[in-house]
């Protein structure tokens, strides 16, 4: 069963790979990046807040720190542009998380719906900082080394590296959901208190979840200035890449390995085509409301979660069926005594 | 015998509430010890500042001679005092084995704390260890959420004793469960402290603390009332006072004479 379940996701992978090669129009390549690029940063979001229960709301201050720092560092290091800025992109992500450290230990001093409106607050002085600082051209932004690559493969490269990013964080996410530090957020998500009293470091563990999970939002922050060329604080500062990436992981599944992944994929996709097809930027916002009140009636704990308690469902209660009919369920207390 | 756990001269004040008032407990080293008292006499916020879920506006907690006072809980979990709560908290949306192995305490550095497996064999036997030592172990890749109130309370018990602390602490362990299984829970209480773990138990289930404590200590208004054998507890006036409310006699007088 484990073996089926790694070939589908060969299978992905290799579909994703196969993707700008067989549609070559540039168009679609693009849409296919911007999907790749929120795909991983649902996915890396939801390691820490669907992990934890901690729904940050702040994720742009990483993204927009990469992209920062992939520009000021091109920019001052008089970088030629082309392919050797890619080097920049995990720089990025470092940059972020020594951004996310300070700022994951003031925030996780509170609790839950606290800690919600610090992050939007922590936010909000990154975008005003941004839109001020001479250092970050204020807000005409800053213009990275032009790359010339020619149109119609322009996005090639940038799509594979935005996979490999994927790649990396489905694999990060399946090793710390089987790690013993994996563990202790879900613990912390159900009861942070009964997790501190079973000797579970709650404070250090919720940090460094945190700062783990800014890597690779930086990384992909990095990764969209490299391919826009031109940044601007109000575009990679924004507070609709932090409620996206919330609400793509909602509709795939909160906590869920492939719930970010394909929440990000339909909506994305869906938006980017939509927007393209009928020139209209508002257009996906009214399907998207549709779609968001069908899950949130149907499927309130996302299209993963649904789909797997079908599934399971059969299994399950059989399971439950049958340890509850055998004799005395509730008071059999048997057994011996481990030394 | 030693003294395993001291508190001495706790006190502790929630606005202008004192819950505790310069409150004095000692648990021997191998015992049973019962901690009663009437509802809001502070049992509960001793285990609080015991266990550093509250820091004492004054006073000492020792264990095993060892000043404690105000650490954290994980600290005092992995220095070897385990608590449950009066009402169970387990985590709901993972297996019951998930539950035992978040107990499980590794002495070891933070990296590889945070790289190491979840589930390794060693780990997930100790815990099925437990988990058949309380009867449950049939129901480990169930998610707890789905257990029933008595099977909560015992998978509460079994993962403390997975982190093998040297002194359990119980709020209420019989409380809202059928007589079968207090009888039950009493019987494993005698069979770890048979082999050395020494227990506090707060509950309200008489006949549960006299048959079992070896020692009972009554708590009233935050004070430390009397402590001593159960027999001799049962008989003195001031705990039947604390009970039955011997201070408000007059008024209770005046009531009667209409």
């Amino acid at each position: 069963m484990l073996q089926k379940k790694n070939l589908w996701w060969l299978v992905a992978v290799a579909a994703f790979a196969a993707f700008p090669l067989l549609i070559t129009n540039p168009t679609y390549t693009s849409i296919g990046f911007f999907t790749l690029i929120y795909m991983a940063c649902a996915s890396s979001w939801n390691m820490f807040s669907g992990y934890s229960g901690y729904i940050a709301l702040g994720s742009a201050v990483f993204y927009g720190t990469g992209a920062y720092a992939m520009s000021l560092i091109s920019i001052h290091a008089n970088m030629a542009p082309g392919a050797a800025m890619f080097w920049l992109v995990p720089v990025g992500g470092v940059v972020a998380m020594l951004i996310a450290l300070p700022f994951g230990w003031i925030a996780l001093r509170v609790r839950r719906h606290t800690f919600v409106v610090i992050t939007i607050a922590v936010f909000f002085i990154f975008q005003l900082g941004a839109s001020n600082f001479s250092f970050t051209g204020g807000t005409s932004g800053l213009a990275l080394p032009f790359i010339t690559w020619d149109a119609s493969y322009y996005f090639v490269p940038f799509y594979f590296v935005a996979l490999g990013i994927v790649i990396f964080i489905a694999i990060l996410s399946a090793a710390v959901r089987r790690s013993r530090f994996g563990l202790q957020l879900l613990a912390i998500r159900d009861d942070e208190d009964r997790a501190l009293g079973l000797g579970v470091k709650v404070t250090s563990v919720k940090i460094v979840g945190f700062t783990l999970s800014a890597f690779t939002v930086g990384m992909c922050g990095a990764l969209y200035a490299m391919e826009q060329g031109q940044i601007y604080p109000q575009f990679v500062f924004t507070p609709v890449f932090d409620v996206s990436i919330a609400l793509m992981t909602f509709l795939g599944g909160l906590g869920t390995l492939t719930g970010p992944l394909l929440g990000a994929l339909i909506l994305e996709s869906s938006q980017q085509w939509l927007t393209i097809s009928f020139s209209n930027g508002s257009l996906y916002l009214i399907l998207f409301g549709a779609l968001f009140l069908i899950v949130i009636l149907f499927m309130p704990q996302g299209i993963v979660v649904y789909v797997r308690d079908r599934v399971n469902k059969k299994a399950d209660l059989a399971r439950v069926a049958s340890a509850a009919t055998s004799p005395g369920s509730d008071a059999v207390l048997s057994g011996s005594t481990p030394s | 015998m030693t003294t395993l756990l001291e508190a001495k001269n706790i006190s502790r004040s929630f606005g202008g509430l004192k819950a505790l008032n310069a409150c004095d407990l000692e648990v021997e080293k191998g015992s049973i010890t019962g901690l009663i008292g009437p509802n809001g006499s502070g049992k509960t916020t001793l285990f609080n500042v015991i266990t550093g879920y509250v820091r004492p506006d004054t006073g000492t907690v020792t264990f095993n001679g060892e000043d404690v006072t105000g650490a954290e809980p994980d600290k005092i979990f992995a220095k070897g005092i385990g608590r449950t709560f009066q009402l169970t908290r387990i985590f709901g949306r993972m297996t019951v084995l998930e539950n035992m192995l978040v107990a499980t305490q590794h002495d070891e550095g933070w990296l590889r704390s945070m790289t190491r497996s979840k589930s390794s064999t060693a780990d997930v036997d100790n815990a099925m260890e437990w988990l058949d030592f309380v009867g449950i172990a049939r129901l480990a890749h169930l998610q707890a959420g789905s257990l029933s109130y008595g099977q909560r309370k015992l998978l509460e018990l079994a993962y403390v004793l997975v982190a093998s602390p040297d002194v359990i602490l119980l709020d209420e362990p019989a409380g809202g469960v059928n007589l079968t299984l207090i009888n039950q829970i009493a019987d494993k209480i005698r069979t770890l402290n048979a082999q050395g773990k020494t227990f506090l138990i707060v509950e309200h289930n008489m006949e549960f603390v006299m048959n079992l404590c070896t020692t009972v200590t009554v708590m009233n208004q935050g004070c430390h009332l009397v402590s001593g054998h159960p027999t001799a507890v049962r008989a003195n006036p001031l705990v039947l006072d604390a009970y039955l409310g011997g201070g408000d006699d007059e008024e209770l007088e005046e009531v009667a004479r209409g």
